[in-house]
């Protein structure tokens, strides 16, 4: 039983059933009703024609559906005949699919929501898992979602920046539940950036592909963070470095440069130092004021003065730091770090504690609670 | 998304405008309130923003280890506790702001006379998970 090529299928069934006139919340609840049904007479009978039995099942089921609808009836009739075999369609399918489910009139929740179902074929139940809520407020979640994108026509061309959006966050939100998150917005990535020209798509998968490589490197084996300069180098994963890179210099040569394709830039430049001390703080300097031009972020600021203590000295980042809104988040965490980089232990641990206490997530907080007890225990020595 | 925690206190909270005792109420002020965080809780269900909601009773224990091979010291329930929480609701939701709106909701249930309680609610963020693309430059 392939999981990954059934729901590989999902995106380009469900344009085909939607294709034929079923409505896009009809037909996406038929797909998942045959996914369904796959996963349960695969393992024992595999179809020669996978796609071809999931449109004949998600088809049926959708007709079924439609007929016991009563106030549906006259829709129905309309529905029930076999479509005759129409020219072949101009648009892609699973493409459109992309751009319906990441449309701005949902909110973001909702937008990931419908795309990890609909686009990436994962059961409610799994979404639900994945972001720790109860099965049936998610299925609230995606049904509003499919209601509030019903009268969005097919055959539009969308906003690329939304979807982009969309699978960013995916992206981030990691391997919470029982569904790795960010392997999948690498896979619906991929798809996309496969089917479209854009180099914002591809800096995008870089990104992810950079920071994926990384990821066994970042945790230890307690679950405690491992910063940057104390990665096991030797553990991140150079095949996915390899093509990160490559795809993100083909973006780069397009020359139109957007903020993912200058975050992959500077995850290459780390990912590309043998030790810490290698890495070309110099030029991650300039990428973050590339990027600082092209977003409003406070994260890129920072993390601009961060880049400069390395390149130019202590001194020099905490001047960068100095010209910032001292309520940004993570603000104390840089300074905290800025100034034990400067030899200032005492203020050091201070400003550590201080920001341990406005982290926003538990790892994050032990992290800077450790560093405040760590130099704390090595002035008392 | 972002999960927060919507407090209700029995004790420690600052004074409500309506601050009635339940038992001075009528019982069918007492349904009204009810059925109103009943209502409250399906309709964020159907939003898509409800996690979890649960009551504690008003008294319980204090419990601590006591050393190897020995049970557990408890104690209490000290009448004087300064801090009783009454129960919570967790909500999954797209802002900080889209949370404060609903504890003001939340906080409106209706009490004695039928007029919103205004009862003070405390709002608190979870720790998530950490983001998988690091927002400080030094943590990667």
């Amino acid at each position: 039983m392939d999981e990954a090529l059934l729901r590989s299928l999902t995106p380009s069934v469900l344009g085909i059933l939607v294709r034929r006139g079923a409505d896009f919340a009809a037909a996406e609840d038929a797909v998942q009703e045959a996914l369904v049904e796959a996963v349960r007479v695969w393992p024992t009978d595999i179809p020669r024609d996978p796609k071809g039995w999931l449109v004949t099942v998600a088809w049926r089921r959708f007709l079924d559906a439609a007929r016991a609808n009563a106030a549906r009836r006259r829709r129905e009739d309309r529905v029930e005949e076999e479509p005759a075999p129409g020219p072949a369609p101009a648009v892609d399918d699973t493409l459109q699919l992309y751009f319906l489910c990441a449309h701005p009139s949902l909110t973001p929740a909702s937008a990931v929501a419908l795309t990890l179902r609909a686009v990436g074929g994962l059961t409610t139940r799994q979404i639900a898992r994945a972001y720790l809520v109860p099965e049936a407020t998610m299925a609230q979640r995606i049904s509003r979602a499919k209601r509030t994108v019903s009268g969005v026509r097919f055959d539009r061309p969308g906003d690329v920046a939304t979807v982009l959006r969309v699978l960013y966050l995916v992206f981030n939100e990691g391997y919470s539940g029982d569904v790795d998150l960010a392997a999948e917005a690498i896979r619906l990535t991929r798809q996309l950036a496969a089917r479209i020209d854009h180099p914002e798509a591809a800096g995008l998968l870089a990104l992810m592909l950079l920071h994926h490589a990384r990821r066994a490197a970042r945790t230890a084996s307690d679950g405690s963070l491992v910063p940057l300069a104390e990665q096991d180098r030797g553990r991140w994963d150079t095949a996915l470095i390899a093509e990160g890179v490559g795809i993100l210099q083909a973006a780069l040569a397009r020359d139109r440069l957007g903020e993912f394709q200058a975050q992959a830039a500077i995850a290459a430049l780390h990912a590309d130092a043998p030790t810490a001390e290698e890495t070309d703080w110099v030029q991650i300097v300039e990428w973050y004021d590339e990027l600082a031009r092209l977003t409003d972020s406070p994260i890129v600021r920072l993390n601009r003065a961060v880049a400069v203590g390395e390149a130019d000295g202590p001194r020099a980042g905490l001047e960068a730091l100095a010209a910032l809104d001292a309520s940004l988040p993570r603000h104390t965490a840089v300074a905290a770090y800025l100034h034990e980089r400067d030899g200032d232990l005492a203020t050091a641990a201070r400003l550590y504690a201080e920001a341990a206490h406005k982290a926003p997530d538990l790892a994050e907080r032990d992290h800077l609670t450790r560093q405040a007890a760590r130099l704390n225990a090595r002035r008392r020595r | 998304m972002a999960k927060y925690l919507l407090l209700k206190h029995y004790r420690g909270a600052p004074a409500p405008v309506n601050d009635v005792p339940m038992d001075q109420w009528t019982p069918e002020e007492i349904s009204a309130h009810v059925q109103y965080m009943n209502d409250f809780a399906a309709r964020l269900e159907k939003t898509g923003e409800f996690v979890d909601g649960q009551a504690l009773a008003p008294e319980g224990a204090w419990v601590r280890y006591d050393g190897e091979g020995r049970p557990p010291v408890t104690d209490g329930p000290f009448a004087e506790t300064k801090d009783l929480i009454a129960g919570w609701m967790v909500i999954d939701v797209d802002s900080y702001e889209r949370a404060v709106e609903l504890a003001g909701e939340l906080s409106a249930a209706p009490g004695a006379g039928g007029k919103p309680i205004h009862e003070w609610l405390e709002v608190r963020p979870f720790l998530g998970a950490p983001p998988t693309v690091p927002e400080c430059a030094f943590h990667g």
